[in-house]
């Protein structure tokens, strides 16, 4: 019997449709494999971490070898400090970076610069420490709040920039062209129509970046280095969360192996809640316009 | 009538393409001029040279003469910036600044000018939106995004927001041509209105517009200016063979 056209395009078409189902099904694959480590280092940190978090973890400094109990809240405190230190130094240094390479940054110049941020981008945390522990460190001849909060904020520069960038240039030339034809300087069009347009999507690149930092222990290490008491100023060091989790767990006491578990637990919380209450705000100032 | 806009010997160019060849136009008070002719004309660039919007693409360049009630915008020491106020401009594409309010696109010109009084901030937005024939559908909305309204409304508040900074020429470019045709009409009858306040200069893609709501007519051809003159008189017995050929849509 001769094959007919339709017999062809129906076999073909069951093909296609088993084809396609596997790929579909590799790709599901893909994506929950991918979220098998996410989803068991948070289960394993909470796990580990749950049973050592107390009260005390929140409101007491570490307490000295041999006595029991005692908390992290110097640590935590700490934390929050260098993480706005670092933003402090950070952002408006990163935002402005990108604003120069996508509004203003023509030819040599910003090719320069933009290489440049992909190169600090990529240069190890540690050695961004090492830098500042030279440069500021030693000037000052002591570790301190000021020294790590510079660290952290180096290390957002790239991203931030990078990411400001990428934004700014998704916002339409005609945009601009409209502000401009009002009458309005350039400078203004880019701060306060331009970069107030797309202000959301640039908060959220800011929080990728300050999530990133909050984690870093290496930079820390020699800049801010670490203490076991309330801060007593932005001149001496400050402990924070990484370098407490990094210095209880390399100890050989059971008690501060918990304390460095609950102290991870608190980190991936902090981190979280940033992040929450960011989209919140950023959410509900949308709606309140509407 | 009194020559508001004088144009003389203007020549505008995108890199080393001449974009616009010497062109010499004037424009009366309180009139609407149409600019036509096919695309690439030379039309938008020319009028984006009035008010010195052109130069601001990269590597573009304006050369020539372009007085305003007498004082020439392209002489030296003068400041775009301040021209730019003097001479609002409407776009193809209706563009509310992203994540402004109604009201906010329409303040941000004479906020971010320095006006910071509340009260009179709102007189003169208010008054905007009557001009621009749009007060009644948004009043009641004036906090919502301005990007919320219809493609319709957004070119009408982009025109209230032009009209805020009290402009004595209104620059459009083929303001029309992304809306349908019931918000063209309102845009149309709009412009008829406006004329009353502002002489204004539009770049339009159909014939019929320019016919319907001009009351001079230039076509442009290749950077060159063909034809100018009364828009009856271009649209019933236009002088040269290539604008009768052009509004007859044998070319173009």
């Amino acid at each position: 019997m001769k094959r007919r056209f339709s017999d062809y395009v129906f076999r073909s078409y069951r093909k296609r449709k088993s084809v396609n189902a596997a790929m579909v099904a590799a790709l599901v694959a893909a994506a929950v494999i991918a979220l098998i480590p996410l989803v068991s280092v948070f289960g394993y940190v909470l796990q580990k971490g749950l049973p050592a978090l107390n009260v005390a973890f929140f409101t007491e400094l570490p307490k000295p070898v041999g006595e029991t109990g005692g908390g992290m809240a110097n640590a935590l405190l700490g934390t929050v400090t260098l993480v706005f230190l670092g933003s402090l130094f950070g952002v408006p240094w990163g935002i402005a970076t990108g604003l120069y390479l996508s509004e203003y940054g023509r030819g040599r110049l910003a090719g320069v610069v933009r290489f440049s941020a992909d190169m600090l981008a990529s240069i190890p945390s540690i050695i961004i420490g090492l830098f500042i522990y030279a440069l500021v460190v030693v000037t000052m001849k002591r570790f301190s709040a000021i020294a790590g909060g510079l660290a952290l904020g180096l290390l957002m520069i790239p991203t931030v920039a990078r990411s400001s960038e990428e934004l700014l240039k998704l916002v339409p030339e005609h945009i601009r062209e409209a502000g401009l034809a009002l009458g309005l300087p350039r400078w203004k069009v880019t701060l306060w129509i331009v970069l107030r347009g797309i202000r959301g999507p640039i908060t959220t690149g800011v929080m990728l970046s300050i999530a990133r930092v909050s984690g870093e222990t290496a930079p820390l290490l020699f800049t801010a280095f670490s203490n076991r008491f309330w801060q007593r100023g932005l001149d001496q060091p400050i402990s924070s969360l990484p370098v407490q989790i990094y210095t209880y767990a390399i100890s050989p006491y059971e008690d501060w192996h918990q304390q460095a578990w609950a102290g991870a637990l608190m980190l991936v919380m902090l981190v979280f809640a940033m992040n929450l209450l960011t989209r919140l705000a950023l959410s509900s100032a949308e709606r309140a316009r509407k | 009538m009194s020559k508001i806009l004088e144009v003389r010997e203007l020549n505008a160019w995108f890199g080393a393409t001449k974009a616009v060849k010497g062109i010499d136009l004037s424009f009366e008070g309180n009139t609407v001029t149409a600019i036509i002719g096919p695309s690439g004309c030379g039309k938008s660039t020319f009028i984006r040279c009035l008010n010195r919007l052109h130069e601001e693409v990269p590597d573009a360049s304006a050369e020539g003469h372009v007085l305003l009630n007498g004082d020439d915008i392209y002489g030296k020491d003068i400041d775009p910036v301040a021209i730019r106020r003097k001479i609002g401009m409407v776009f193809q594409k209706p563009n509310p600044f992203p994540s402004l309010s109604v009201f906010d696109n329409v303040a941000i010109g004479l906020r971010l000018a320095g006006l910071r009084r509340g009260a009179m901030l709102k007189e003169i937005v208010e008054k905007s939106l009557h001009l621009s024939a749009l007060w009644d559908e948004v009043k009641d909305k004036l906090n919502a995004p301005g990007t919320s309204l219809s493609g319709g409304q957004q070119q009408r508040l982009c025109i209230a927001r032009a009209l805020a900074v009290e402009p004595s020429v209104l620059l459009m470019d083929e303001p029309t041509s992304a809306l349908d045709p019931i918000s063209t009409a309102k845009i149309e009858e709009l412009v008829t209105e406006l004329k009353k306040t502002v002489t204004i200069v539009i770049v339009t893609h159909n014939m019929q517009q320019a016919a319907r709501i001009s009351d001079s007519t230039a076509f442009f051809l290749l950077g060159d200016m063909v034809e100018y003159g009364e828009t009856s008189k271009i649209f019933t017995a236009p002088k040269d063979a290539r604008t009768e050929r052009y509004i007859t849509g044998r070319f173009g």
